[in-house]
């Protein structure tokens, strides 16, 4: 149970590239950082501030949105149509100057977050539950609900997939493309902010936090780039993983989210409910 | 305007455009071999430290530059090229010989990712890559005899012939001579067939291959090539911090090196160099403006973080072409003293192509 919440959150960072790689094309390797700099608000809203857990989430989601925008709006705008590797690029140097910044402003001391949910174990189904487990895997399905509900049932979520996969076809068919961008952007900050609150009962809040990008890697790409179930499955998987590891092997556990990635790249690169690929000429 | 008049074909390939380049090349030579006598010992390691940056940056580049395969993982061929210069001299062996083995067994090992990265492209190589990397530190953190059970590993200061090599004006000197030879073999490289080769490859994959590029070996031998020179400079790294944890060749390092390359200007030698140069330089520049700043933000290690991403950042937005750009731009304004226009430089914006087929 504790994989599968620690793979929650590698499933959520997984779906944050997902979001901006379907729509945008970048992979967006500040994600790590962007959570780790949500966490970091969370702990300021509830810990010097003294806000209520909740209102702190809700705020915190909606400042990482702002933040997701405002990237998007400012620095990822001007590179629409130059090669990917400017994208990497970019979003790297956003992810150095996010974790360089956190720490002028953090400092990098780890602290705790403090949740409302109890650390005793809960008896669910037979099975002995941490309470603060079951909040992360509920957390992430029910946002994983949300998401599908808007891309599947909602004018904006049409116009986002249409976008998403053809960005001429939809720019033809008067659908806002820049602003999607901008909008997919903020969801996929948002999202990655809502980890990072999550993630606190787990692991403490510090600057360390952006190795998480890594796992997300890992995540997306067994579940096949640009899935979005797939994310969360990826993540699922990689978390219990990790988890079986560390009980045989503990010093492999660090790294087995890596063999996986490799061996997924390098075995079946669509991934487990990726699309299949091909290239026009 | 100058102009070149060619009078034989030969003059496509010339290593340097102009004659009077070869002065200005010949005085930097010059003065490089100068440098020992000339300033302190502090900043003689210093530009030992830059040479030694300045080979592993021109690796990257003949892979990411030139072959247009992104690594993120270059710091690992740094690390095995380390291992294995320690281990060699550990065992007795005279410098030439652990140096030529840190550049082959280093390229070794680039083959052997080489091979299975030939099904990947773009954005999964560069996942690839920094999978391996953090699998290859994790291995030689924790694998007794790769490290040779010790967590820091020294490594001992060759002589040859009376001079110490693994520090002062001798290492001064080696790093300098292995950046102007690594240099120089990049450069013949670029103008032979293969280099030619590379850089179809970057450009279009599928017209290379119909143009009866091998694709495979290609690939293949840039990953080998730029790993070798990457072991190369992992070796004369090892000398420069004498103990050697898996630690010090983290991401951070890989990422660092494809900064030095795109703060250079991707696609050029020289961009690599001044890449490393301005890298180089930047770490005891900000280590001397810390001093006037307040305590509070001095003393945090974010600056150096935050400056490091904000560079990158701006050039990837403002001077896509790098340094070596700028430069080149600055050359063309003079050169064409009342005529230049910003646009002579400007990049045509494509639509976007996609990786995906539907």
């Amino acid at each position: 149970m504790n994989g599968l919440a620690v793979g929650a959150i590698y499933g959520l960072t997984a779906l944050g590239f997902v979001l901006i790689y379907k729509a945008t094309e970048v992979v967006n390797f500040a994600q790590g950082d962007l959570l780790m700099l949500g966490a970091f608000i969370a702990w300021t809203l509830v810990v010097p501030l003294g806000l209520p857990y909740v209102l702190a989430l809700v705020l915190t989601i909606a400042a990482m949105a702002a933040v997701g925008a405002g990237l998007d709006r400012f620095v990822m705008r001007p590179i629409i149509g130059q090669p990917h590797f400017a994208g990497i690029m970019l979003t790297i140097g956003l992810a150095f100057s996010i974790r360089g910044i956190a720490s002028l402003v953090w400092g990098p001391q780890e602290r705790g977050l403090p949740t409302p949910f109890a650390q005793q174990p809960r008896n669910v189904g037979g099975v002995l539950v941490q309470e603060s487990m079951l909040a992360i895997a509920a957390g992430t399905a029910l946002l994983c609900a949300v998401l599908y509900l808007f891309f599947r049932h909602t004018r904006l979520g049409v116009a986002m997939q249409a976008a998403s996969q053809n960005q001429l076809a939809a720019y033809l068919m008067a659908i806002p493309v820049k602003s999607v961008f901008t909008l997919t952007w903020a969801i996929a900050a948002a999202v990655s902010g809502i980890a990072g609150v999550l993630i606190a009962p787990l692991l403490a809040v510090e600057l360390n936090l952006w190795i998480i990008v890594l796992k997300g890697f890992a995540a997306a790409v067994l579940g096949g780039f640009g899935s979005i179930p797939g994310a969360i499955l990826g993540g699922l998987l990689i978390g219990v993983a990790e988890q079986l590891v560390g009980v045989y092997e503990p010093s492999a556990k660090g790294i087995t989210a890596y063999v996986v990635l490799l061996v997924v790249l390098f075995a079946f690169p669509r991934g487990l409910l990726g699309e299949p690929q091909g290239k026009r000429v | 305007m100058r102009y070149v008049f060619k009078t034989s074909h030969d003059q496509d390939i010339d290593l340097l455009r102009h004659k009077s380049d070869w002065g200005w090349y010949a005085a930097l030579i010059a003065l490089l071999a100068a440098a020992p006598a000339l300033l302190p010992a502090y900043y003689v390691g210093e530009l030992a430290f830059v040479f030694v940056l300045a080979i592993a940056s021109v690796g990257l580049m003949l892979l990411t530059g030139f072959t247009g395969l992104v690594s993120l993982g270059h710091g690992a061929f740094l690390l095995i090229g380390a291992y294995i210069e320690a281990h060699a001299l550990r065992a007795g062996l005279p410098l030439p010989v652990s140096l030529a083995l840190a550049t082959l067994g280093t390229g070794a090992v680039g083959i052997l990712l080489g091979l299975p990265a030939l099904r990947l492209t773009g954005l999964y190589l560069a996942i690839a890559t920094l999978a391996f990397s953090g699998i290859v530190e994790h291995l030689f953190a924790h694998w007794k005899f790769l490290s040779a059970g010790e967590t820091f590993l020294t490594v001992p200061n060759p002589r040859l012939g009376g001079v110490r090599f693994g520090s002062g004006p001798g290492y001064y000197y080696l790093a300098l001579a292995l950046l102007a030879g690594t240099v120089l073999v990049c450069l013949n490289l670029l103008r032979s067939p293969t280099g030619r080769a590379f850089i179809a490859l970057r450009d279009s994959p599928i017209a290379a291959e119909t143009l009866g590029v091998a694709l495979a070996r290609t690939k293949t031998m840039a990953f080998a090539l730029s790993a070798a020179i990457g072991g190369l400079a992992g070796a004369l790294y090892a000398h420069k911090i004498s103990t050697l944890t898996a630690e010090s060749f983290n991401v951070l390092l890989s990422l660092e090196l494809l900064m030095m390359v795109v703060v250079g200007g991707l696609g050029s030698i020289k961009g690599a160099v001044l890449g490393a140069v301005f890298l180089g330089l930047l770490d005891p520049a900000i280590a001397r403006f810390k001093d006037y700043l307040p305590p509070a933000i001095g003393a945090q290690s974010g600056l150096q973080l935050a400056l490091y991403g904000l560079i990158l950042v701006f050039f990837v937005l403002f001077e896509p072409l790098g340094l070596a750009g700028r430069w080149a731009k600055i050359k063309a304004y003079f050169q064409a003293f009342p005529i230049y226009r910003r646009a002579m430089f400007k990049r045509t914006k494509a639509y976007m192509t996609s990786e995906r087929m539907r």
